[in-house]
């Protein structure tokens, strides 16, 4: 009897020994980027063989609170994406690893700079650039032909020119573009082309009364006032793929997943009649500047298995992995050598894209952007209601700002005494 | 010699698991919030307790001193003031149709119209914001053949809280209706029978026999729906997210968005508390009418 069960203990023993020898990492990608993700793994899988991947997806609505809620309870991700703009923030709560080691100089030039500038804070690189996102005019080709025009804007005049025109076209309440007035995106990049600072003195204050945003947001207002743009928020616009394709509006400033949505969800008839081009500039120099956006991969400080993830993030940021990733999803790579592949070189609509990440610039790379960015719109929709004049928007954007940025000013105050 | 020791009522004993457990999941965390609303917690501070700063009272000043709460409890208000009475109104309706003793399939009915809460809210938005569209949508569609203009439900800030009141109204108001429900079964029939031998018409017997005989049920769902309405969040953050120009943003969406999107949960918890006391206040200055009446 004793040594039946001795022999029992002994088995069972054994038995547990043998499962844990591969390493498994936690890998939490957002949106569509997390669908596909996981066709890439076994490739990734096959090289190393000791290491199994586990990809979580998470719709990017929940993304930023699922990754803050995680960090508080000790949860985090081995990996994980990371929009560019949450970067600095993630800095601050000390919950991402510095890459700076991992990279030669020679990767360091294939990559964009402007893109690969937002992942650096103080110098030390924090996140692997993934995939570029930047904001472009995507127009109907065939409208604008019938207002007259066969190229796209390259000035602010020519654009205010062709959405006067299209507005006037036969065909009932029609509109030029698609402004969604809770995006912060359109007025920001139209500050930044005329060279306004957001904030003053390292981001301690406000600086939306400067002459510079001052112009942008009044051309921003007036795109609204005169009616080229409807005074609508994303949420109110049932499906915008069948408005664009009905001609309701007909340019719309947006990113590059919208490439392959538009090449899915547009019916047949409209979907050889539009194309993607950079940015107007409000002076000769086109194309104007676009934002640097684009989500980078991380790695959590407190992973155990940090040397395991970093093979997977140099893995998904190896040109090839890049180009089969943009074959899946349309999300554009973040290194020139993969953009010279025939795929991209010769997609039309992805060269604007190459054109106008060269003219990228970065938002304030401090934690509270995200917020900042949001009273933005709010005020800015409250300006193109008529509640506020254009005067009282931007000092009350200041005023709040600067409440915003009140913390951020106590802790430099205490850093230098 | 004999210890004099106070002697605890031994109820207590026998109710300790469960205050424990209460204590345990309630109390504590809902003192470690207080605590919470008189610091600044917030993203810095999440990553270095060093960056935290003990502020008292100033989180509820600032409160005080924010417009857009001011808004928010403007638009809770007008949900619990205009859709509170509303939707028990329907639910009494309901209730009084389907108990009704000329219906058939009293149980089908009763299914079928207690659906809605059984639901889950972002299928029912999804559908509502295509009944809402301004060009395509039913509704406008419907006023159409009225002869009214469209209205833009959930584009324009006068028109988004009515949609909303309607949409919520849509989807509770089944679960009141099975409390109404339970409450007028639990009349007895002699009362009005004996109503009819004293000829009172249908209206009569309402006001007089169901009306007072439901006075207790009548309590309980006023309280109920208040609590509930007062903590208005699914519907807004669902369809509107608080737009257009904060129309529908309510006092826990800015809680929530202050608390998980900004991450200063000093901040929301000095909201959250500021909600619970005006919940309370609600509550007591109901249940005190209710006591004058009798």
């Amino acid at each position: 009897m004793r040594l039946n069960r001795l022999f029992l203990v002994l088995v069972l023993l054994g038995a547990c020994g043998r499962n844990g020898e591969k390493t498994v990492l936690e890998f939490w990608a957002m949106g569509r980027e997390g669908e596909v993700v996981q066709s890439l793994m076994p490739e990734f899988e096959r090289r190393y063989p000791e290491i199994q991947v586990k990809v979580q997806q998470i719709p990017w609505s929940a993304a930023h609170e699922k990754l803050l809620t995680a960090y508080a309870g000790d949860a985090m991700p081995d990996v994980f994406q990371l929009g560019n703009t949450w970067i600095p923030e993630f800095v601050v709560l000390k919950a991402v690893d510095s890459l700076n080691d991992r990279l030669t100089a020679k990767q360091r030039e294939d990559y964009f700079q402007g893109i690969l500038e937002t992942n650096e804070i103080d110098g030390k690189l924090y996140g692997l650039p993934w995939y570029v996102d930047t904001r472009l005019l995507f127009y109907r080709t065939d409208v604008l032909a019938e207002a007259g025009f066969t190229a796209p804007p390259r000035t602010w005049n020519e654009w205010l020119a062709m959405m006067a025109r299209v507005k006037n076209l036969p065909g009932g309440e029609r509109y030029a573009s698609l402004l969604p007035m809770n995006e912060w995106q359109v007025p920001v990049i139209l500050g930044l082309q005329l060279g306004a600072k957001l904030l003053r003195d390292e981001a301690r204050f406000g600086n939306f009364q400067s002459d510079a945003f001052r112009r942008a947001f009044r051309f921003y207002l007036d795109i609204f006032r005169r009616g080229y743009a409807p005074a609508v928020s994303e949420a109110q616009v049932a499906n915008l793929y069948q408005e664009f394709a009905s001609g309701y509006f007909v340019m719309y400033v947006t990113g590059p997943w919208n490439i392959g949505e538009f090449e899915r969800r547009l019916p047949k008839a409209v979907q050889d009649k539009w194309a993607t081009a950079p940015m107007p500039a409000p002076d000769e120099h086109y194309p104007g500047l676009s934002l640097a956006g684009g989500a980078s991969l991380a790695i959590a400080r407190n992973s155990g298995h940090k040397d395991q993830a970093r093979k997977l993030i140099e893995f998904l940021s190896e040109p090839e992995q890049q180009l089969a990733f943009f074959r899946l999803t349309g999300d554009l790579p973040t290194r020139r050598s993969a953009w010279q592949h025939s795929d991209l070189a010769t997609a039309a609509r992805a060269q604007a894209f190459k054109a106008q990440l060269e003219r990228v610039v970065s938002t304030p790379k401090i934690p509270e952007w995200e917020r900042i960015a949001s009273k933005i719109a709010h005020y800015a929709e409250k300006a193109v209601r008529g509640e506020l004049t254009e005067e009282q928007a931007l000092v009350a954007l200041d005023e709040d700002v600067n409440q915003i940025l009140e913390k951020r000013r106590w802790l430099l105050r205490k850093r230098a005494p | 010699m004999k210890i004099a020791f106070p002697r605890t009522n031994p109820a207590f004993w026998f109710l300790a698991p469960a205050l424990t457990l209460i204590v345990v999941f309630f109390f504590f965390p809902v003192a470690a919030s207080l605590l919470l609303s008189f610091t600044d917690f917030d993203i810095y501070a999440l990553g270095d307790r060093e960056r935290l700063r003990f502020v008292a009272f100033e989180n509820y000043l600032r409160l005080l001193r924010d417009p857009l709460f001011w808004t928010a409890l403007k638009n809770t208000l007008y949900f619990v003031l205009v859709g509170g009475p509303l939707s028990v109104a329907v639910s009494l309706g309901a209730a009084l149709l389907v108990n009704h003793r000329l219906v058939r399939f009293k149980g089908l009915f009763r299914s079928l119209l207690f659906l809605p809460v059984v639901t889950t809210l972002v299928a029912i938005a999804v559908v509502w914001r295509y009944l809402y569209h301004p060009r395509h949508g039913f509704l406008n569609y419907v006023l159409g053949l009225l002869g009214l203009g469209p209205v833009d439900w959930l584009g324009d800030p006068d028109w988004a809280m009515p949609a909303i009141i309607l949409m919520a109204t849509w989807k509770n108001f089944g679960f009141n209706m099975i409390i109404f429900i339970a409450g007028l079964q639990s009349i007895p029939a002699r009362l009005y029978e004996a109503a009819v031998i004293d000829g009172a018409n249908a209206w009569r017997q309402f006001r007089h026999i169901t009306l007072p005989m439901l006075g207790p049920t009548f309590v309980f769902v006023t309280v109920i729906t208040m609590i509930g309405y007062f903590q208005l969040f699914a519907e807004p953050y669902v369809m509107t997210q608080g737009g257009p120009a904060n129309s529908t943003l309510s006092v826990a969406l800015l809680m929530f968005q202050e608390g998980f999107r900004w991450w200063n949960l000093g901040y929301a918890a000095a909201i959250a508390f500021t909600l619970f006391v005006i919940v309370l206040a609600g509550t007591l200055l109901q249940l005190s009418l209710r006591r004058k009446e009798v």
